[in-house]
Formats: C-alpha cells, structure tokens, sequence
C-alpha cells in the first residue's frame, strides 16, 4: 500500500514538473508560438496571457478528464475545441469586464488561445487519458512553463526597447532604447536566440 | 474604378504590408513546422487559402445576418469554431472525391488546418476591421490567405538553401528557422509605408 502511494506521489510531481522544463511547450516543444512572439512586447500584457492559458487549459483539461470516456474518435477534436472555445469565451467577456486596457492590448490573441496547439495538444495526449488530478497537475505544470517563458521573453524585449520592466525604469538614464526590439524583428530573433540557448544547455547537460 | 482600386489596395495591403505572418505572428506554427520543403509548403499554403476564403465568408455572413442582428454576440467564437471546423471538413470530403489528385497534394495538411490560427484570424479581424460588403470580405480573406502561402513558400526556400550552410551546433533546426524568419520579418517592413 505505502509503496503505490509513493508510485501515486511521483506520478503527480512528474505531471506537475514536465511542463517547466523537460516539456516546456514553447523551448523545448515548439508549440503554441504565436503568443509567445506576439504579446511579449512588455511583461504586463505577457503575464495576462500567461495567466489567461493557465485557467484555459485547466478548465479544459478538467472537463475533457471528466468526459474521456464519452469521447468518440472522430468527433474528439471538435469536442475538445467546443469545450476550450467555451472557457475563452468566459475569459475574454472577464478581461473585458475588469481589465478593459490589458483586453485592448491584447486584442484579438485572447479569443485566438482557442486554436492554441498547446491545449488542444494537452486535452488530446493527457486529460483525454489520464484521471483527474493528473490532468489537473499537468494543465498547471504546462501552464507555468508557458507562462515563465512569455515572461522571460516579454522581460528581455521590454528590458532592451524601452529599458523598463514592469514600468519601474532600470537601465541607466545613457540607455538608447533598441526599437527594433519592440518591433516582429526583436520577436523572431530573441525567440530564436533562446532557444539556441536553451538547446546548447540541453546538449551540455546530457554530455 | 474606384471601388475596383479599394479592393486591389485591400488585396495588396493583407498580402504584402499586414501579413498575417510577418506582421501579427499569426500561423507561426506551420509556417516553422511545415517549411522544410517547397512542395509541402505549397500544398499547404494553397490548403489555407482555400479555407480562409470560404470561412471568412461564412462566418462574417453568420456573423452578420444571424448573430448580430439576434444579439448572439457572446456565442460568437464557439460559433466561429463549428463553422470552420465544418468548412474544413467538407473542403476535405469534396476534395477526396473530386480532385484525388489534388486530395495527394494537401495530404495531411486538411485536417490540421482546423487548428491553424491564422483562420480563425481572419473571421476575428474581419469583425475587428468592420468590414461590412460582402465583395471586401471575399478579396480580404483570400488576400489573407494568399500571403500566408507566399510566406511559408518564401521560407521553404531559404529553408532548402539553409540545409548546406553551416550553422553552428545547437543553432540547427528551430533556431536558425526563427531567426531567419526575423530577418525576413525585417526586409518586409520596406512595404510598411505603401499603404495608408
């Protein structure tokens, strides 16, 4: 009995921690990549979205966990979407209601969480299979990891075209701010940078 | 005349100053993914265009005569979601039983389209724009998606080319694709001033 527990234990931390790192949708998947470039002009917008795909994907993770045995095959994906498209619907009406400003910013990427590669990806291989609090811990984990990385995008794009971070000045008063930071260039070549970052630490780990 | 050259301008305007892809980070993912080779990118470029010229169609026709009018506003996205997913779907079944040949070329790619955001782009920003003759939508949506198969097949260019260079270890694959895709973004950004 103590020893499945502990099985039971481990498998809740591997759900929970896949998403940081080992899985990290957007280092080491490369899915969802259109929130990460768009919204990570500033933290603030970054971290809204973060949040905003968290409670999506728990939400659908947590119906979809609830209803994987009704799934038939071929309607999975129109139910998965159904389901998610509900849960954008209720978090966009909440970012209009009580933050009208960050929902102008963001703009037509909160209804666009719905076609997110990575919920669809998460309700398809996980809560489609697993029980309850696994598909919940797993929708955290994946959520988390997504949402550092917009915020480490977001800090370094912020950082260097404007020299602030969260509208608290940093940089010294000399700083000439890189426009092109702000601009899809900075997106795609910062992106790009991490990630070769993030491959050459991987390599450097495993060797 | 007039109106013929509103719509060109249109046309030109969401294919080459506001690409979807270059300006809006839209269809990132199968425009890293899909990019490897010319033929694929074609298939799919071509697959896309298809699907956003007929769901922008439709979904701004629903939009505006049935969910507008009635007050429906709140069920607009899972409204957006059935239509496109249907219009994929039928895209698929008549493409199978009447182009088989053309069925070979897009493959795999139908039915992943449904999740391409780029479409669901298209009926959102039509809405965004207030677009409201039904001739505009039309240019508009199949501008969109022209541009995005334009983009991608510019990619699987360099993409082929990319394959001999000698990218450094740990920078091959996704990374180098991202920034040259930056690079790309930027000689874009030449057209910025051309319209409006």
């Amino acid at each position: 009995m103590a020893q499945s527990n502990q099985l039971q234990t481990g498998l809740y931390k591997r759900a929970l921690l896949a998403g940081l790192w080992e899985q990290n949708p957007t280092f080491r998947l490369l899915i969802g990549m259109c929130p990460p470039l768009a919204v990570t002009t500033a933290v603030k917008p970054a971290l809204t979205m973060g949040l905003s795909v968290i409670f999506v994907l728990v939400c659908s993770n947590f119906v979809t966990s609830l209803m994987r045995n009704l799934l038939k095959p071929h309607l999975r994906i129109i139910m998965f979407t159904l389901n998610i498209a509900t849960f954008v619907t209720i978090c966009d009406l909440y970012l209009r209601a009580y933050l009208p400003r960050m929902s102008e910013i963001l703009g037509a990427y909160v209804p666009l969480i719905i076609v997110n590669c990575i919920i669809i990806f998460r309700c398809e291989a996980c809560a489609s299979k697993c029980g309850l609090i696994v598909s919940i811990l797993d929708a955290v984990g994946m959520g988390l990891g997504f949402t550092i990385a917009l915020c480490i995008l977001a800090s370094i794009r912020e950082l260097l075209a404007t020299g602030c971070i969260f509208d608290l000045r940093v940089m010294p008063s000399g700083f000439v701010p890189w426009l092109a930071m702000q601009m899809p260039v900075g997106a795609f070549v910062t992106l790009g940078l991490l990630l070769g970052l993030a491959s050459v630490l991987t390599r450097k780990k495993r060797s | 005349m007039d109106r013929f050259y509103v719509l060109l301008m249109g046309f030109l305007s969401v294919v080459l100053v506001n690409n979807f892809v270059f300006t809006k980070f839209l269809g990132t993912c199968p425009y890293l993914g899909v990019s490897g080779r010319i033929d694929s990118a074609f298939g799919m470029g071509l697959a896309v265009t298809f699907v956003t010229a007929l769901s922008g169609t439709l979904t701004w026709l629903v939009d505006y005569y049935i969910l507008t009018p009635l007050g429906l506003e709140i069920t607009r996205y899972i409204c957006y979601i059935v239509i496109i997913a249907g219009a994929v779907q039928l895209v698929e079944m008549y493409v199978r039983k009447f182009f088989p040949s053309l069925y070979d070329a897009f493959g795999i790619f139908l039915p992943l389209i449904s999740t391409n955001c780029v479409i669901l782009a298209i009926c959102l920003f039509l809405d965004i724009w207030g677009t409201d003759n039904l001739l505009e939508v039309v240019v508009l949506s199949t501008g969109v998606g022209a541009g995005f198969a334009m983009a991608i097949c510019i990619m699987a260019g360099i993409r082929e080319e990319l394959i001999m260079a000698d990218v450094p270890v740990g920078f091959q694959g996704a990374p180098i694709t991202l920034i040259t895709a930056g690079i790309l973004t930027l000689a874009f950004m030449g057209f910025a001033g051309m319209i409006k």
